[in-house]
């Protein structure tokens, strides 16, 4: 019936009246910081996504050892979508009778869809970006084959029956892999001169590829397309097993920000919770008088409910306008930070938003509200009757239900779900226990004090579980806000460090044996340091468990490729650097020649596989069985060489054919990778600076974008304050009018109420401190990998700002009310 | 229509809890007051007298007994049962008037009405404030009101649904005298008028004395 337009009437009495200010600003600043963090964080992951993409030069590529059919191309350009062509074979580059082998990549019209190559003059010399391709009759080489070759800018070289102009140097190609398939320098000409040259015949280990981009809608609509009509040997390859580097930064980055987003949500949802609070103190002598004149419950709640949904929808509006207003103004503000342009947001946080606000309401909100339909109509003749509180508990799994259900709204983590909430519950807990104690000891304390800080101290025991809601509350907000500071500053730093300046950018591959010891007195006399040489195996694995392996059936594409393709094994006396075991053990020395496999956590995932399974490999023609004896998870973004597959040494001594390395050169020493092609032919270079530079590039975008994230945070803590003040006004009121009555003078009464905000600031401070350098410890050892140092700034920011930011914005924000002439307070009354 | 009983407590008695052990507020009390009948309940404070006010209008429960509104009783109703009660058949004037702040004159005379669902509830509402004199003051908000205006606005509030029962509790009790004095006048003149029945607390014997009957209470025992 009219309960509608009851309620909109008392919403709009009550927005007239002020009454529910501190409510609106809640909710808006949660629907602000979540959608600004929303869109932007959107467009920021769009934008890495699609700096992702440019690893595989499009956003799908489908592979193919024969030409691929005319109709993926028709079928892609009806969809809207951009094509591009290339194939790859390996072939020998003459210059005279000096020859160089290498991965001849000829390429289409359109090339890359996704990224640009880069190019420069000298070989190892300073890069720029380009967008054509080579011209026909020109190619253009890496800096290794024109080394090698000794061959200079504009000279020609013959290529099968063809002769090319080198017209360039190539420096890098966004689908170069981070792999170590193509062991060869690339060369890379226009796919218009490939049959000029005769080399394809039947029998040439080709590779065709197929590129494809567009909007995102079409290329996943197309996706399907491909993934249903594709013949056997077609492989498409999509950005999600593109790079694990890459991944395993993203996937990193967007944990992160949803981190961040979080906490502004629930400082949020702990300032609606006193919001609600405080607008059911309000009412409930409204909703004695209406229950009185015969309002049943129902009533009284649809009313109340009402109003706060279309205070719910009206604050996702406005918070949403001002979130999108925030995010264009990040994305200006950093105009020059983000070198590619973002994408435009997408709408997709506001029903985020909106779904979120409501669980806010209804896990926060509701229970007080629940609480004020049960105001007993007796109240309207003896004010000390109240409503008792809500039957077991149902008030705090109201608001465990919500929580969890916005955790998993923003997060969709189980175990970030579920270390957040621990987090969140344990300091709530610990707070109110340890809040209860210092209420108690505060209390004593007052005696050896000044009349203003007894009455301050006074008040805090006094209050005695409104103190703790306070401290709780103040200690929550203080602990996210540390907390991300914490974890932050600990991410960031863990970022710089697993990629530190002197990360290894180039591998060298194809080491011979007998090369070993000339090849590391090279880099030793150029500076380059001894880094670890590790020997590589091809081998192909035949059978698991006996079963063999064209017989297997798998869930995941990458497991097929696991068993089609051969892998590069190593051994190891110890375990890597960036490995951490997670199952069984690293082998003994005695275990030496045992047959015996460590293997990653990714190989083990995608093949199902469980420690002491038997796996077969076919090493150059034998046959090997061993036993896995211990999982590792690897950290592939530290760039070092790692391995899928370790065995202990002594077992495939005889089967070595190469050994690998990595070492870190600094731009002027790059050009004495020219001396080293020369001196070891055989040998290949493999620069990973331009992916490492990629790589850096996303974690400070994400940085940024976290910094900005801590701001909105900051903004939520300070409503949090406001409600809490708000929540105490009326008997604040009242106790300075009588205060002052009494002839208190203006000061003392200002000074009690600093002395309680700052005991309540610092009380909130020190537990704070605690609750973050807990829970960061956790998310940092559990959740993120990462070593944990404690930092002393945690608890001295924690303390000295609990205290100064609660002291004074708690005694600005009560001013007004001791301010308020004594006669005016007391006639309200 | 007279002989007709509106209002009726039966062995009613309040008992509540408290530190010294259970403590009995008010003690077997059973009247009966007919349609158009105006009653007094007098006693000192602690008496009693409030707790009977809240008992017979169902805003709280006997702990024995039972008490009757137009027949229907309200010890058996739920509280939305016995709020249903309340809507048709009874209004309230309270000693600190109790007009809602953010309403103002006119909206706090419209409240009951909009409970009751009226889409005529202003029109109404002006028409019952016209009737306590104040036709010139709809749109201010109590507190740029008198206290003798705020009281007469709170009179429209209880008369204008045309309750058969309406509670007054110390009606002049935050009044001085002479404003007092109007107040009770306005009061009784609109219950004669239409014809509902009064049930008025108050420490007033001269204005006790203007009711029909009178009961007083002395530690929860009815004395008259």
């Amino acid at each position: 019936m009219g309960a509608v337009r009851f309620a909109m009437r008392n919403l709009w009495r009550d927005l007239k009246s002020g009454e529910l200010a501190v409510l609106v600003l809640a909710l808006t600043v949660a629907v602000l910081s979540l959608t600004a963090v929303g869109f932007f964080t959107g467009r920021i992951s769009q934008g890495v996504h699609a700096q992702a993409t440019e690893v595989l030069a499009a956003d799908l590529r489908l592979e193919s050892p024969n030409p691929l059919p005319e109709r993926y191309f028709t079928a892609a350009e009806a969809r809207g979508l951009r094509t591009a062509r290339t194939l790859s074979f390996p072939t020998a580059i003459f210059n005279g009778d000096q020859s160089q082998l290498a991965a001849l990549n000829a390429v289409g019209r359109g090339y890359p869809l996704r990224g640009h190559m880069r190019i420069s003059d000298t070989p190892f010399g300073k890069a720029r970006a380009t967008d054509r391709i080579p011209a026909q009759g020109e190619i253009w080489l890496d800096a290794r084959i024109i080394a090698q070759l000794k061959v200079p800018l504009g000279a020609a070289l013959k290529i099968g029956a063809a002769s090319f102009r080198v017209a360039e140097v190539l420096d890098y190609r966004p689908d170069q892999g981070t792999g170590f398939v193509n062991l060869a320098p690339a060369a890379l000409m226009n796919a218009a001169d490939v049959p000029a040259t005769g080399l394809i015949q039947p029998g040439s280990r080709v590779t065709y590829a197929a590129l494809f981009a567009g909007p995102p809608a079409a290329v996943a609509e197309f996706r399907q397309y491909l993934v249903t009509s594709k013949s056997p040997g077609e492989r498409l390859r999509e950005i999600d097993e593109s790079s694990r580097q890459l991944n395993s930064a993203i996937d990193r980055a967007t944990r992160f920000l949803s981190l961040a987003s979080l906490a502004s949500v629930l400082l949020a949802a702990v300032a609606v919770a006193m919001g609600a609070r405080r607008y059911a103190a309000r009412h409930v002598d409204t909703v004695a008088l209406m229950k009185c004149m015969g309002a049943s419950q129902a009533f009284v709640l649809a009313i109340s409910a009402i109003e706060l949904m279309l205070l719910a929808v009206a604050a996702v509006a406005a918070g949403a306008a001002l979130g999108y207003l925030a995010q264009e103004g990040l994305a200006w503000v950093l105009r020059d930070f983000i070198r590619t342009e973002l994408p435009p947001a997408s709408l997709a946080p506001v029903p985020v938003a909106l779904a979120t606000v409501i669980a806010m309401l209804l896990g926060f909100a509701l229970p007080p509200l629940l609480q004020l339909k049960n105001t007993p109509p007796a109240r309207v003749l003896r004010k000390s009757v109240s409503a008792p509180p809500l039957a077991g508990g149902s008030s705090y799994l109201l608001a465990l239900a919500a929580l969890t259900a916005i955790l998993w709204i923003l997060v969709r983590d189980t175990e970030l779900v579920l270390a957040m909430l621990a987090g969140v519950l344990g300091v709530g807990l610990v707070l109110t226990v340890a809040g209860y104690g210092l209420v108690q000891l505060t209390g004593r304390l007052r005696g050896g004090v000044g009349v203003a800080w007894r009455y301050g101290l006074a008040n805090v025991s006094r209050r005695g579980l409104g103190s703790v809601v306070q401290i709780v509350a103040f200690g929550l907000g203080l602990m996210l806000l540390l907390l991300l500071a914490v974890v932050r500053g600990d991410l960031l730093a863990d970022w710089r460090s697993s990629l530190p300046a002197d990360a290894p950018n180039n591998f060298l591959v194809n080491i011979r044996p007998d090369e070993r010891g000339a090849v590391r007195s090279f880099l030793k006399t150029h500076g380059m340091g001894e880094p670890a040489m590790f020997p590589m195996v091809r081998a192909r694995i035949t059978a698991i468990n006996g079963m063999p392996s064209a017989s297997i059936k798998l869930p995941k594409d990458q497991g097929r490729g696991f068993l089609e393709r051969e892998q590069n094994l190593t051994w190891s006396d110890g375990l890597m650097e960036d490995n951490q075991l997670i199952a069984g053990r690293w082998w003994t020395a005695d275990e030496r020649g045992k047959p015996l496999v460590s293997i990653s956590t990714e190989y083990q995932e995608s093949l199902q596989l469980h420690m002491g399974d038997q796996l077969t490999f076919d090493v150059a023609g034998e046959s090997l069985t061993v036993k896995v004896a211990s999982i590792r998870k690897i950290r592939w973004d530290s760039f070092r060489p790692n391995f899928f597959l370790v065995f202990p040494p002594g077992l495939l001594d005889g089967a070595a054919g190469t050994y690998m390395t990595s070492v870190y050169l600094t731009p002027e020493q790059r050009p004495a990778l020219v001396d080293l092609v020369r001196a070891f032919p055989t040998v290949s270079v493999f620069d990973v600076d331009a992916i490492l530079r990629q790589i850096r590039e996303i974690m400070d975008r994400a940085s940024l974008a976290v910094q900005y994230v801590f701001l909105f945070t900051l903004a939520a803590g300070i409503v949090v304050l406001l409600a809490a003040v708000q929540s105490t006004r009326d008997e604040r009121r009242y106790e300075s009018a009588m205060l002052r009555t009494l002839g208190a003078r203006r000061a003392t009464v200002l000074q009690g109420v600093a002395a309680e905000f700052s005991a309540l600031g610092f009380l909130s401070g020190t537990l704070a401190a605690f609750g973050a350098t807990g829970i960061g410890w956790v998310l940092a050892r559990r959740v993120f990998s990462l070593q944990f140092t404690l930092d002393p700034a945690v608890w001295l920011i924690g303390i000295v700002c609990g205290t100064l930011l609660v002291g004074l914005s708690g005694t600005l924000a009560a001013r007004r009310v001791v301010n308020t002439p004594p006669i005016a307070t007391l006639r309200d009354e | 229509m007279q002989d007709q009983i509106v209002l009726e407590a039966i062995g009613v008695s309040k008992t509540v809890a408290s530190p010294e052990g259970p403590l009995t507020i008010l003690a077997d009390v059973t009247l009966r007051v007919r349609a158009g009948e105006s009653l007094a309940i007098v006693g000192a404070s602690g008496a009693g007298k409030s707790t009977l006010l809240a008992l017979l209008a169902g805003l709280d429960l006997p702990s024995t007994g039972r008490v009757l509104i137009s027949g229907a009783d309200l010890t058996e109703l739920s509280e939305d049962g016995r709020a249903a009660i309340r809507a048709k058949h009874v209004g309230f004037v309270f000693q600190s008037f109790h007009l809602i702040p953010s309403l103002t004159a006119v909206e706090n005379v419209m409240l009951p009405l909009e409970l009751g669902g009226r889409s005529d509830a202003r029109a109404v509402a002006t028409e019952a404030l016209g009737q306590v004199g104040l036709a010139a003051r709809l749109a201010h908000y109590p507190k740029q009101l008198s206290g003798g205006e705020q009281q007469r606005v709170a009179i429209a509030r209880a008369f204008v649904t045309h309750p058969a029962v309406l509670f007054a509790d110390e009606p002049t009790g935050n009044l001085d005298t002479t404003t007092g004095q109007r107040i009770a006048e306005l009061l009784f003149d609109l219950n004669s008028r239409t014809a509902n029945t009064l049930v008025l607390v108050t420490h007033d014997r001269s204005l006790a004395g203007r009711c029909s009957r009178i009961l007083e209470l002395d530690a929860g025992h009815t004395v008259s």
